[in-house]
């Protein structure tokens, strides 16, 4: 197969491919990274057709330098790795407990997945109608029962509400994942370890978590990238208050609600910087993890 | 210190009965093999006495205590498996050591008698290394090292060979076979190669369908099998068995006479018939002969390197002292 006509002809073929993909990419990069050196303020006249006036960083130091930048980036972080962690740990406890043979596991594990299937924009608004509402909703109801004072969940605790919306929507990816390297590995080992002599936690420990670990590092790594842009599950619930404003978000509101895409574009070029840092951070532990 | 009994012992999956009611008796120290063809129970029995299976009637006795509920860890019985069930995540010093930090045991211990096991079965060099950095016998070794170092009452063998090449195969067996003359500690060893089952055992125990068709040394089992099922499985090649008229001339329904006992001549003898293929080993040669006596052609062995062409007629003759008769059931009569 891989002589060199072969190799010219494959190249050739996915040429078209790659250069889409390239464009693609490349094309709202290079805009980005223009309007951020550009005072573009749509509703004060500026346009493409006039031209747009050079600012130099000025963009950059303004977005750095608003207090609303880093508290942003913690909220990012935090959201994002208090989703992580509890999609990782539940995935692994639902994923055994789907392992195991019981009646009706087709249909459970169906259910299991369906909460991925569920669009952002309407899972948000289930929750926050249907479960947060501190009046009618169901988690309202439950506190009343035992006669406690119902919680205004996405007001007093609200980067805790988005949290648990996110990670409804991502256990079920977690779990399938976790679920299918739990099936590969070898019932034999497992065997083995009981007649070693380790009890199931210790086999849990010492045989099926480090056969899991390759899994839960590519959740970790997919489930990153797309977390760092979660974005409907904020303009739903909480329209970016009570400390949910996530880089994403202040981005958007920089762009749409100030009308400053100049000043959104420079944003948007620190949202690449920590995507990146983020997945260089990741690529480590995930390749030193892959390479076993 | 080693010695298993099983008593009624009986194992049903549902409505079937994989193993109908079976006794068993396992001397301390015996190399004893469960041979049979695939499906027949073998390995069933091996799990069961494990404990990785739970009987569904009857007694399992360990050293004279009833093992019957005991977990598998409890036993004090060590398995080998068919797939060696390494550990992949951990070296070969981790893996050996398993079972000695599951006990518990202080890290200068445990590295003792990994060294230990390490040392008799040639594999110090590779104690750092992982189960993927190994080859197919290094990891046979480690995973027998995983069972040593417990000091176990009886080792468990799965097919342990199975998944070996034919001539490492050979080796291995020798291997374990010098183990156990060094250990002189039960083992259980389950195997379809009759080929392993004769040359290792001190007992085989031969299994088809979950019942016991005969328990005996090895060469009881080759020269007095009970019946006809032991008679074709034990031997190699397989045992000629014969009906009809031939077999009513020594009043039984079926004789049977191993190829090795047969005497081929091409002037005179009992049986005359043509030679089909021929197959030359250099040590011996063995004939496919047809003969008008069967429907199926007999195999012949001659020793040493003997040359007859492809439809040549020769003339056979049984040794009588190794005729086996078997009657109507298929039973050995004496």
């Amino acid at each position: 197969m891989a002589t060199k006509h072969s190799r010219s002809a494959a190249r050739l073929m996915m040429a078209p491919a790659v250069i889409l993909l390239l464009g693609w990419m490349l094309v709202p990069l290079t805009m980005t990274l223009y309007f951020s050196f550009k005072r573009y303020l749509p509703l004060r006249g500026d346009s493409l057709e006039n031209g747009l006036q050079w600012v130099g960083l000025e963009n950059y130091a303004r977005f750095i330098g608003s207090s609303a930048f880093w508290p942003s980036v913690q909220a990012t972080l935090v959201i994002v790795g208090g989703v992580l962690l509890i999609t990782v740990v539940f995935g692994i406890f639902l994923a055994i407990l789907l392992d195991q043979p019981f009646w009706g596991q087709g249909i459970v594990r169906l259910l299991v997945i369906a909460p991925f299937f569920v669009m952002p924009t309407v899972s948000a608004l289930v929750w926050k109608n249907m479960f947060m509402d501190p009046v009618n909703g169901i988690l309202a109801h439950l506190w009343r029962f035992f006669g406690a004072e119902p919680v205004s969940w996405l007001s007093d605790a609200s980067v805790q509400s988005i949290i648990l919306i996110v990670s409804w929507q991502w256990l079920p990816f977690a779990t399938l994942i976790l679920l299918t390297a739990i099936q590969s590995l070898d019932s034999e080992q497992l065997e083995a370890a009981e007649m070693d002599g380790a009890p199931p936690v210790k086999r849990f420990w010492f045989i099926i978590l480090p056969h899991l670990s390759r899994a839960i590092t590519i959740v970790v790594l997919i489930q990153t990238i797309f977390l760092l842009s979660i974005f409907a599950e904020i303009f739903v619930t909480t329209g970016g208050a009570f400390g949910t404003r996530t880089l994403t978000y202040l981005i958007f509101q920089r762009v749409v609600d100030s009308q400053n895409i100049g000043l959104g574009s420079a944003g948007g070029v620190y949202a690449i910087i920590l995507a990146n840092i983020v997945a260089i951070f990741l690529m480590r532990i995930v390749g030193s993890n892959l390479d076993r | 210190m080693g010695r298993i009994v099983l008593d009624k012992v009986k194992k049903s999956f549902g409505e079937v009965t994989v193993i109908p009611p079976l006794d068993l008796e396992i001397n301390d120290g015996e190399f004893v093999v469960f041979v049979g063809p695939s499906g027949c129970g073998k390995s069933t029995l091996l799990r069961l006495i494990a404990g990785l299976e739970d009987v569904s009637d009857g007694v399992i006795q360990i050293d004279g205590k009833d093992a019957t509920d005991v977990p598998p860890a409890k036993r004090g019985l060590a398995m080998v498996f068919q797939s060696y069930a390494l550990y992949p995540h951990m070296t070969v010093r981790k893996n050996i050591a398993f079972p000695l930090r599951m006990a518990g045991l202080d890290q200068a211990e445990q590295n003792k008698r990994v060294e230990q096991a390490a040392a008799v079965l040639n594999l110090t060099d590779y104690l750092e290394r992982r189960p993927g950095q190994l080859s197919g016998g290094q990891r046979q070794r480690v995973a027998i090292g995983r069972a040593i170092v417990r000091e176990p009452a009886a080792f468990l063998f799965d097919e342990p060979l199975s998944n070996l090449d034919a001539a490492l195969r050979v080796g291995m067996r020798l291997e374990i076979s010098e183990l156990h003359k060094r250990l002189k500690t039960t083992m259980i060893y389950v195997t379809h190669d009759q080929v392993e089952a004769m040359t290792m055992a001190d007992k085989i125990v031969v299994l088809q369908a979950g019942v016991i068709e005969q328990v005996g040394s090895p060469l009881e089992l080759y020269s007095r099998p009970r019946n006809t099922f032991v008679a074709g499985f034990i031997g190699s090649p397989k045992m000629n068995l014969i009906g009809g008229a031939e077999a009513q001339k020594h009043n039984a329904q079926t004789i049977g006479i191993r190829p090795e006992h047969i005497e081929i001549s091409t002037t005179e003898g009992m049986w005359k018939g043509t030679v089909g293929v021929s197959e030359h080993l250099g040590s011996d040669t063995f004939f496919h002969v047809q003969t008008p006596i069967s429907e199926e052609p007999l195999t012949v062995r001659a020793t040493g390197e003997m040359s007859l062409g492809y439809g040549a007629d020769v003339y056979l003759t049984p040794r009588p002292e190794f005729l086996h008769r078997f009657d109507a059931q298929g039973l050995r009569i004496e």
